[in-house]
């Protein structure tokens, strides 16, 4: 297997679902050995959620669990039980990174928190992601993720202004959460190398969102501008179309034209029909600010008779930014991913043969990888146990017996 | 001044936009000396828009706008935000001196990044293979909308088009609307973006380790879909096409958010557990209705929860956003306020963790950004000032790191080389 960037890094996952999960695979993917620690037993909660293969439900083929934890070593461990705990603490003295995403007041609770973790190995750089952060008045705060797109902020820019706000669906604050995670990860890591110490890094799902992804509404709001970022796109003063979903023959196209030659080209190609004459839809300021829906549907007869790829070859030839509304049926079988090889491929027993989502980037000298499928429930912990902490066959059965593992 | 975690790095900037500029602000925050390429030929869009630009001087390019009203292409706020903390230089790269004075500053970097449809910078001679002759163990990291490779790789596309073609915005909107909405905000960029600064922290620390460079391909549109495991994963199991769900939660009822005393005003309620459930039914008083078969058990709440949802947004109609929060969370139930920026703002939790700071900008004067989301014990990092004016650094740079004469450096200027 080639070298990749983050080989020999070591890292230990303890948490449940998404945000842990995808943030160690983040490093997996790229090399470092990650060891997920799951409950005996029942397992990670993404076990339960499928998609499962012929919507057959069964822990080891759940989709969102095998997607979350390509390249992982898996154990089970009870850290709640004094041995559990101690052979914890065994693997967190010879790790790097640490990566949770329990609440806060139940880490202290269990004597996980930092000033612990800290004492056991002072190299350690411990992630902690949770709703709201480790402090502030909502840190005790029970949230899921649709709790961090409220307060985030990211749902008043998602759904009409005239109706109840939307969330981003599919946990994807978590995904932010992770991927901030791993930011902040990999900054201490090249800190630790100047100062040699580890230390806490602090992600809040919340801020994430209210950073990134919607803070500039705040720098808006500063200066007096829009503040309901609903009523447009990143904050108005674009011109039509600034964001626009039109329907079309067997689907949706993406429209954004912030260009006016762009505009000029598209009503060329659509054979300048007469109502462009109408001083009305050449201002392009008002059609987008006061009736966009108007100046759709006077687009939309064009559209529906023509299919999302004919569409899109023509917009493409023409230097026109429109695009298809992709389905995931349209994803897996776009040609350009194909020949990027976007696609992985694995395949185990327990599914048969999969393509995974692939490389969010493309590293020359240390590519992204796909080695090993998802662990099985505690499938390395003969590896973990016996091979590198010392503990015999019988000794993995007593374990077992005792609920440790 | 506080010890930064990336102080000692040099990152060469030529991203535009938005992608591009936010990727380099997150390792500018951290201390690495971030230099701002522009040029009165090829100025940031960025600075157009906001308080910068009249409606009618929207429709001009940046580049006529440095002829009639230079002193607008400073008065971006969004602009200063994405740029924070950089240093700013004017040098026209498409003159072979201008390409040359700029190999001679990549010489003295640890990365290059830029967000150019594929090509642009290999003409000019400032592609990875030539720059990997002169400074071997460079890191370049390039991003752009398809990719640089691939039948699309010269599509060009703004962030509503990133996730339109990235199967995103299939899936977010309202149940009941045929149309999917999708997000109304640059999520493309910015998932970009943090990519791609961690795919440059990760090269940073393999070329520490071994000596090497590298280069690294961003498809903006790939980064998005590598988020979307689960609904691909359902296509690929089962054929299904997954589309939007609304506030709809597969495990959870009641989720949504629900309506509030005032206008515009929602409160989010997620409940998973039989537990939970009876927590929250306890927190609302025991109504009536709390003991229905319909609502019995989570499968019972899944199958019914249009029922649910209304009547849970008749409770909840009664209180302030805030107050349905208190009153759930002190019974162990999620629940949080719907915000909009303003509210952000004087939130007490962005307060007390300092998410938003202020700084302060020769030509636009008090601004407010958000700040590093996360929070470092021992190396914070921190919003090193606002955005750079025009050119601001090209003394230091060419000058001082390039060591030019004042006389060669006058003679650049005249010629629109440093321009």
């Amino acid at each position: 297997m080639a070298k990749q960037a983050l080989s020999g890094l070591k890292v230990v996952e303890y948490g449940s679902f998404v945000s842990a999960a995808f943030c160690t695979k983040l490093m997996a993917d790229l090399g470092a050995e990650v060891i997920k620690i799951e409950e005996p037993k029942r397992g990670d909660e993404s076990r339960d959620y499928g998609p499962f293969p012929d919507d057959v439900p069964h822990p080891e083929r759940s989709g969102l669990f095998l997607y979350l934890n390509t390249n992982k070593l898996g154990i089970t461990l009870n850290a709640k039980t004094t041995t559990g705990m101690s052979i914890l603490e065994r693997l967190l003295q010879e790790a790097d990174v640490f990566v949770e995403n329990n609440p806060p007041k139940l880490m202290s609770e269990i004597g996980l928190d930092y000033v612990k973790l800290k004492e056991l190995n002072p190299r350690l750089i411990v992630t902690s992601l949770t709703p709201f952060g480790q402090t502030g008045p909502y840190r005790d705060y029970k949230a899921y993720p649709i709790n961090c797109c409220a307060v985030g902020g990211v749902s008043q820019s998602i759904g009409h202004y005239w109706r109840e706000p939307l969330t981003m669906p599919l946990s994807h604050g978590h995904y932010q959460a992770a991927v901030s995670g791993a930011l902040g990860t990999m900054v201490a890591l090249l800190a630790r190398d100047v100062t040699g110490r580890g230390q806490h890094v602090d992600i809040s799902e919340t801020d994430v969102w209210a950073t990134y992804h919607v803070g500039f509404g705040i720098t808006i709001y500063a200066f007096g501008v829009k503040d309901n970022l609903r009523k447009g796109y990143i904050g108005g003063g674009w011109t039509y179309p600034a964001r626009r979903v039109i329907p079309c023959k067997d689907g949706y196209m993406a429209l954004c034209a912030p260009q006016l030659k762009q505009w000029v080209k598209f009503v060329e190609l659509m054979g300048n029909p007469e109502w462009i004459q109408d001083p009305k839809y050449r201002e392009r300021h008002a059609m987008e600010d006061d009736y966009p829906e108007e100046v759709d549907a006077l687009l939309t007869p064009w559209f529906l008779e023509r299919t999302k790829k004919e569409l899109f070859e023509l917009f493409e030839k023409n230097a026109i930014p429109f695009a298809p509304l992709y389905n995931m049926e349209d994803e897996v079988n776009d040609v350009h991913l194909k020949e990027r090889r976007f696609f992985a491929a694995i395949d185990r027993d327990e599914t048969g043969d999969l393509k995974y989502p692939g490389a969010p980037y493309k590293l020359s000298k240390t590519p992204w990888a796909l080695a090993r499928p998802a662990p099985l429930l505690g499938e390395h912990n003969e590896e973990i146990y016996c091979g590198r902490l010392g503990y015999s066959k019988v000794g993995l059965v007593a374990l077992r017996r005792a609920d440790v593992i | 001044m506080a010890w930064h975690p990336l102080q000692g790095y040099r990152v060469v900037d030529f991203g535009s936009a938005w992608a591009g500029p936010q990727m380099a602000h997150i390792v500018a925050d951290m201390g690495a000396e971030v230099i701002k390429v522009e040029s009165r030929n090829r100025i940031d869009y960025g600075r157009m828009g906001g308080a910068a630009s009249s409606k009618e001087l929207l429709l001009k390019t940046p580049e006529a706008l440095v002829a009639a009203a230079p002193e607008r292409l400073e008065l971006n706020p969004v602009f200063h935000l994405l740029n924070r903390g950089k240093l700013g230089i004017t040098v026209d790269f498409t003159k072979p001196r201008g390409a040359e004075l700029l190999r001679e500053l990549i010489k003295r970097s640890d990365v290059v990044s830029d967000n150019f449809t594929p090509g642009v910078l290999d003409r000019y001679g400032l592609g990875y293979e030539s720059l990997a002759e002169i400074k071997q163990d460079i890191v370049v990291v390039s991003l752009c909308f398809a990719g640089h490779t691939g039948p699309l790789k010269g599509t060009r596309g703004y962030a509503p088009i990133i996730t339109a073609l990235a199967g995103l915005d299939s899936v977010v909107g309202y149940t009941d609307e045929s149309v999917p909405c999708g997000p109304n905000f640059a999520y493309g960029d910015h998932v970009a973006a943090m990519h791609g600064a961690l795919a440059i922290l990760v090269a940073l620390i393999h070329r520490n380790r071994t000596g090497e460079g590298q280069y690294i391909d961003i498809s903006e549109w790939e980064a998005t879909t590598s988020l979307l495991g689960e609904p691909l994963m359902e296509y690929v199991m089962n054929g299904r096409i997954p589309g939007p769900t609304g506030n709809r939660d597969s495990m959870m009822a009641p989720h949504g958010y629900y309506p509030c005393k005032g206008e515009g005003q929602w409160v989010s309620i997620a409940v998973k557990t039989d537990e939970e459930w009876r927590n929250f039914c306890q927190a609302l008083g025991s109504p009536p209705w709390a003991g229905d078969e319909r609502f019995s058990d989570r499968y019972s709440r899944l199958v019914n929860q249009d029922a649910l949802d209304k009547l849970v947004g008749q409770w909840t109609a009664n209180y302030s956003p805030r107050e349905v929060t208190e009153i759930l969370q002190q019974a162990g139930v999620a629940a949080a306020p719907f915000l909009i920026s303003k509210e952000q703002y004087h939130d007490p939790h962005f307060r007390e963790r300092g998410i938003f700071v202020e700084v302060n900008h020769p030509k636009s004067g008090r601004e407010v950004f958000y700040g590093v989301p996360w929070k470092l014990s021992d190396t914070p990092g921190e919003v090193r000032g606002s955005g750079p004016l025009l050119g601001q650094h090209n003394e230091y740079v060419f000058k001082e790191l390039l060591g030019l004469s004042q006389d060669d450096f006058e003679h650049l200027v005249e010629e629109k080389i440093i321009f």
